[in-house]
């Protein structure tokens, strides 16, 4: 035993004596976890989060967090000798005089967009693959809950600087809490402190930013990486993976190396990224007032489509009884956003109850043998980048010469027919995918070798595809359809006819498929 | 139904195919030092980090293709720091795939549910630990309980009670009064008709009174745009017509959709717009909603001159500027 190990033996007895941890260690340090390029998409947020703390705690060792007016005397001479809040002044404050101040604030900035990113494209990974369904619906909704607090984080986030952009995107905010029916403005006086923009908003979020929803967030994160490790993670349909099993690579040391490497390369991004391209510039906007806006004003991206739904909608208000309603704020604000939260959190127990399905699952579905699943996300998504594009439908309508109207008009009726249209066509696709995928169990790979027959016909030469590939394309459960009858066993009639008239309506759209080769398929081939 | 049917089988996972630095000494030692070479240029990075932050000058500007002219220390200490760490992960990863083990080992699920005997046991103590403190017997204390719990939660809320002020006519009102004078902002210079041209606009704001200070929140109600146009262009009912002057037509500069400064004017074709949400008010017609989300015009302000000839304020604003809220009577 060399000195090394001897005193690295001392201390983990030493440990394991008041801890027991060498049982849990042993079992847990050979964990394995399945490879695959997309179980980074999570990995990216959590460490764009971790990148987030750290750059963040740097940023408040400067930051003042008051609407407390100042004469600004730092070194950016444009804004010299202008009142503005403490929180602006000390915002250039950072990014001119400290050393590494901008550069932290870029990186601050560039990962927060980067977490909701990568956010949103491991929420589309996951649910386009299945893997909410039995036993994951809880993390489904932690991740929903993490996405929901992001977009309120993000938003706070980058109002506290107090610029004449972050002030505008308050105030919008601001008129949304207005327009909350009944109480709606003592809301927004209890949040202001008084009336618009008043001095307490600034120091109040910032403790929601800092402290509050940080804490959350930290609370959600441990919970949902625990529920990972605890219920292991899925993977993908390929030869020797089953329900039963998880095959991939131990903890120690190949997933330490790989999962510890990445968070220096997701790091080193930021970085780079945040030393090359500046974003929100806030000393070219200047100070926020009321009264001054700048043109092009964009809020960053994950509010973009929510500023885009609001930038679409008709201008309807209910005048009555001396109350007014504005539905021009509510229904794209707080009611659209609303519906699609929700319905995005109760997704997995939705399609349970169309399917009937109630059994666990730990190998992930390939998107086009769901073709009702991967086109309602398609619908979704198509819905979410229309608004995104009204979002920013100014500077889109500058950079390719039209007008605001024609964009707008564009985003109104697009908004209400191109979801539809990608629901069909994307289911569309996933069936002639899964032909394809016959096409090619059945008949092999184009091998671009062309023959020539004796007759003088020419045919292509296929080649048949391996037998873990013929697997992978074919393990898939294709699902059949509920047939709830209208009575039961004695012919009596059951409650709830139309309650299951509908479910099995829906479970047989669910179920539209090809058929998928079976082995007998395979062997009358070769008979031929 | 796919089960009944004989499916194509499962072959297993295929076998471990093994890398060059698995049997190969040499390819072994290139692997090892391509991973030294990263963890290298990571130390690098930071001595980059290092010399920006200590001796690169602060006023050094350096033009790059593409971004443009940037500031040299912010740049390098960024480069410097993206290197330090972008390769320190570099030479994990390339350790991990080429040197650590890379055959896939298979580990056994289990399902989630707990057994039969487990479950039953934790029922049988739930209930046993419940009915030893008797909650379903002690409807009184239950109640009780139940009451207390409810009325905790008041507590806290009320102490947000003092997070703001009520309302009351808050939002109704602005500073603006009868014989108010219109002052330039910035610059609080008070205007006359002859000021502006035709076409003309300008940002203005209520006189103050000696001794009074600008607050934000004043410049959040009172803010007013004066736009002239020739008179025969108007298209108002005579009430309306009555609150311009001489051509000069004063709205609320704050849109009555979501609160932005409507700062875009369009000479050419006489409309406002608002920035954040492209609401277009037409100026002519009482800057009347022509396109986008806005439900009201702007309110006008009613304007006239004084005896020394400068522009003021007839009356206060008949309604109440900014966005919509609950209490407002917009009939």
């Amino acid at each position: 035993m060399t000195a090394r190990e001897r005193i690295a033996g001392t201390v983990a007895s030493y440990v394991d004596e008041r801890t027991g941890a060498a049982a849990w260690m042993k079992k847990n340090l050979n964990k394995v976890f399945p490879d695959h390029w997309s179980f980074l998409l999570g990995e990216i947020a959590l460490y764009s989060f971790i990148i987030l703390l750290l750059s963040g705690t740097f940023l408040t060792f400067w930051f003042d967090p008051s609407q407390r007016e100042v004469i600004y005397d730092g070194n950016y001479e444009p804004l010299s000798g202008l009142k503005m809040s403490a929180a602006y002044a000390s915002t250039l404050h950072i990014s001119f005089e400290v050393r590494g101040g901008l550069l932290m604030r870029q990186i601050h900035h560039w990962a927060a967009l980067l977490f909701m990113v990568a956010i949103v494209v491991h929420l589309l990974r996951v649910y386009f693959t299945g893997a909410f369904r039995k036993p994951r619906e809880f993390n489904w909704i932690i991740g929903v809950g993490l996405l929901t607090l992001g977009i309120v984080e993000g938003f706070l986030g980058y109002s506290l600087p107090d610029d004449l952009l972050s002030g505008t995107g308050i105030r919008i905010a601001e008129a949304i809490i207005q327009a909350l029916p009944v109480v709606g403005s003592y809301i927004s006086f209890f949040a202001f402190g008084g009336a618009f923009p008043g001095e307490a908003f600034i120091p109040r979020i910032f403790t929601v930013h800092v402290l509050l929803l940080p804490g959350i967030f930290l609370a959600l994160i441990t919970v949902h990486l625990m529920l990972v490790w605890y219920q292991k993670h899925t993977q993908y349909p390929g030869p020797g993976r089953t329900e039963k099993n998880v095959v991939g690579f131990p903890l120690l040391p190949v997933y330490m190396a790989k999962a510890g490497g990445f968070f220096f390369i997701v790091f080193g991004v930021t970085a780079f990224l945040s030393a090359v391209a500046s974003i929100n510039p806030i000393w070219l906007y200047g100070p926020y007032t009321p009264g001054q806006i700048s043109a092009g004003s964009q809020p960053d991206w994950y509010m973009g489509w929510l500023d885009g739904l609001v930038r679409m909608a008709p201008p309807l208000e209910t005048h009555a009884f001396g109350h007014t309603i504005s539905w021009n704020i509510l229904i794209p604000g707080l009611i659209l956003p609303g519906i699609m939260f929700t319905g995005l959190a109760l997704y997995p127990f939705i399609e349970s109850w169309i399917s009937g399905d109630k059994r666990e699952h730990h190998i992930l579905d390939r998107p086009r043998n769901v073709p009702n699943r991967t086109a309602i996300g398609a619908m979704a998504l198509t819905f979410t980048i229309v608004g995104l594009l009204n979002g920013g439908n100014d500077i889109i309508a500058t950079t390719f010469n039209l007008t605001i109207n024609q964009m707008m008009w564009f985003s109104r009726i697009g908004i209400l027919v191109l979801p539809p249209i990608a629901f069909v066509v994307t289911k569309r696709l996933c069936l002639s995918l899964q032909r394809a995928d016959r096409d090619l169990v059945l008949h092999g790979r184009e091998t671009g070798t062309l023959l020539r027959m004796p007759s003088g016909e020419f045919v292509e030469v296929h080649e048949p595809i391996s037998a873990e590939k013929a697997w992978t394309l074919t393990q898939h459960e294709q699902p059949v359809p509920l047939e709830l009858s209208d009575t039961d066993t004695r012919g009596l009639k059951r409650p709830g006819a139309i309650k299951n008239k509908l479910r099995n309506r829906m479970s047989r759209a669910n179920a539209v498929a090809v058929p998928k080769v079976t082995a007998q398929d395979l062997k009358e081939i070769e008979h031929h | 139904m796919s089960h009944e049917i004989e499916a194509i089988k499962d072959p297993g996972v295929p076998a471990h195919v093994h890398r060059q630095a698995d049997s190969d000494p040499k390819a072994e030692k290139k692997a090892e030092r391509q991973v030294a070479i990263l963890f290298g240029l990571s130390a690098v990075g930071t001595l980059l980090f290092i010399y920006s932050y200590i001796w690169l000058p602060e006023d050094v500007f350096i033009y790059l293709p593409v971004l443009g002219t940037t500031n040299a220390k912010q740049l390098f200490l960024g480069l410097g720091l993206a290197l330090s760490l972008f390769f320190i992960g570099a030479g994990a990863i390339h350790w991990a795939k080429t040197l650590m083990p890379d055959e896939e080992v298979i580990a056994m699920r289990h399902e989630m549910r707990s057994e039969d005997s487990d479950r039953k046991d934790f029922v049988a103590s739930a209930k046993e630990g419940a009915a030893a403190a008797g909650l379903g017997r002690r409807s009184l204390i239950k109640r009780s309980l139940g009451l207390s719990l409810g009325l905790v939660g008041l507590s806290p809320l009320l102490l947000l009670r003092d997070l703001g002020p009520l309302p009351g006519k808050d939002l109704e009102t602005t500073s603006w009064k009868s014989g108010t004078r219109l002052v330039t902002d910035p610059g609080d210079r008070p205007i006359k008709p002859s000021d502006l041209e035709v076409g003309a606009v300008a940002q203005v704001l209520p006189a103050l009174a000696p001794g009074e200070e600008r607050t934000l929140n004043n410049i959040g109600k009172d803010a007013v745009l004066l736009i002239r146009l020739r008179p025969e262009e108007f298209q108002l009912d005579a009430e309306k017509l009555a609150m311009t002057h001489e051509g000069i037509i004063a709205f609320s500069k704050i849109c009555s959709h979501m609160g932005c400064a409507v700062a875009l004017y369009e000479q050419q074709t006489k409309h406002l717009l608002c920035p954040c949400h492209q609401s277009t008010f037409d100026v002519p017609r009482g800057a009347k909603v022509i396109f986008g989300p806005a439900a009201r015009p702007l309110p006008q302000l009613a304007i006239s001159v004084d005896q020394e000839g400068y522009l003021v304020a007839q009356r206060p604003f008949s309604e109440p500027v900014g966005p919509s809220y609950w209490e407002r009577n917009s009939q």
